[in-house]
């Protein structure tokens, strides 16, 4: 229960951690808030030989809107500070982002985990992954040749694996768009566990009146996942139930310990048509 | 032996408003630290990854799990641990807090109490209206294996009350 040795490095700037990655090569691993990477290396898990610890870099403590109205988060910006910023930042355009906090861990988790660190972890069941590939996001990397700009639904491809190449920096996620009728929600046998399953919706709706929308589930592959099927019967206007049963049948989930592949169908569908009465809600 | 073997770090802490010089290796926890080289054992250790929150301290003030974190990551920042919070001529005087545990007997064999206690005074200091339910889901980041949590929450609750009453009367 005590982590293998290792050397710490503290960066002091993105380029200085980009610059000790590239150096340091594939046993290096980046520390942000370390909320799951530490207890990974308590439980020996990960022995990573570096650590680069990034926690210093301000400058990627940021929450702002942009001209186009998308919304900018530094990666190292706290799930706390999300879940109590300005209401003039994320409201009305990004209050999804706000509600769905509390499906973090619990309270003395979210001071510390990070947005960039969540994302980057790419745990299956994440709620961070989910709401980037449901609102369609946009992830920063900054690596030894400049910085580039990966879609949500190309960044993740399972298991704790992303497209940031070894040597690159998270350094923001972008949401392009307003999503005010979006709406995140999950089950899990205690409040704070990691979900069975996820599920997060981003829909279209003119003066109340849903035209379609996007539908992404966690917990039910390697990677967050969208859903055309459930998607098309919200283009197609069809009911909130009518969608969320497309996508219990669109879904091929694996069974393990915390629910068969059964279980999970009906969490699927239960929960999508939660989402979407939930992102209608006034 | 390997480099990282022996890869020591000097760090300066302050530790409950007193600076702390520390020589630890890089790989050790916060609450190692505090409870091995600071020998303030008050900060108890439990399950050291991240879920039974018996090593809750405050780092700037958040409740954080001390096991989750690397002393070195701590530099910089303003750490209060369990034994801030009494106080008096000999340091012995219970905190509101403390007291309303007592009162409400929100401790039974003591082991996970600093880890509450650390985690409702961060709560309180920032949701000093806190209503009871969201008492409730606060503390269910911390495990109590004794009390099943009603008295906790009671305490939580009576503690920011009189805190309340006590604010209105100023």
């Amino acid at each position: 229960m005590k982590p293998a040795p290792f050397r710490y490095h503290r960066a002091r700037s993105t380029e200085d951690a980009t610059r000790l990655l590239a150096e340091l090569g594939a046993d290096a691993k980046v520390i942000a808030g370390g909320q799951s990477l530490v207890a990974m290396m308590n439980y020996r898990l990960a022995r990573p030989a570096h650590l680069v610890d990034i926690g210093g870099l301000r400058a990627l403590d940021h929450l702002h809107t942009d001209a186009d109205g998308g919304l900018h988060i530094g990666a190292l910006t706290t799930h706390h500070t999300v879940e109590t910023a300005p209401p003039d930042v994320l409201e009305p355009g990004f209050g999804v982002l706000r509600r769905a906090m509390r499906w973090i861990g619990h309270l003395p988790i979210r001071t510390r985990g990070t947005v960039g660190g969540s994302l980057a972890h790419a745990d299956a069941t994440a709620e961070w992954c989910l709401l980037a590939v449901a609102l369609g996001a946009e992830l920063v990397a900054e690596g030894p040749h400049g910085r580039r700009r990966i879609r949500a639904e190309d960044f993740f491809f399972g298991y704790y694996t992303t497209a940031l190449d070894p040597g690159e920096l998270l350094v923001e996620v972008v949401f392009p768009r307003p999503a005010p009728h979006a709406a995140l929600t999950e089950f899990a046998e205690r409040q704070g566990d990691f979900a069975i399953v996820a599920a997060a919706v981003d829909l279209d709706a003119e003066d109340g009146t849903v035209r379609g929308g996007r539908v992404a589930l966690g917990g039910v592959a390697p990677a967050p996942v969208r859903v055309p099927e459930a998607e098309a019967v919200l283009a197609g206007g069809g009911t909130f139930a009518e969608c969320a049963a497309a996508a219990a049948d669109a879904s091929d989930p694996p069974g393990d310990a915390n629910g068969s592949p059964e279980y999970r169908r009906h969490l699927i569908r239960t929960l999508v048509q939660r989402a979407c009465e939930e992102a209608m809600a006034p | 032996m390997t480099d990282a073997a022996t890869d020591l770090q000097l760090m300066t802490l302050d530790v409950n408003g007193e600076e702390h010089e520390v020589l630890a290796e890089s790989r050790r926890t916060l609450v190692d630290v505090l409870r091995h080289d600071l020998r303030l054992t008050g900060t108890h250790v439990g399950c050291e990854h991240g879920i039974c929150g018996a090593c809750t301290v405050l780092v700037d003030d958040r409740p954080v799990r001390a096991c989750l974190m690397f002393a070195a990551q701590a530099e910089g920042a303003r750490i209060r641990t369990v034994e801030s919070l009494s106080d008096g001529t000999d340091g012995c005087e219970l905190s509101d807090l403390q007291q309303a545990f007592s009162a409400h007997h929100g401790l039974q064999c003591g082991f996970c109490t600093p880890g509450f206690l650390m985690l409702a005074e961060g709560f309180l200091a920032e949701r000093p209206d806190a209503s009871k339910e969201e008492i409730r889901e606060v503390v269910a980041a911390n495990l109590c294996r004794c009390t099943g949590y009603q008295t906790i929450v009671e305490a939580i609750d009576g503690c920011a009350a009189a805190r309340r009453r006590a604010g209105k009367e100023k």
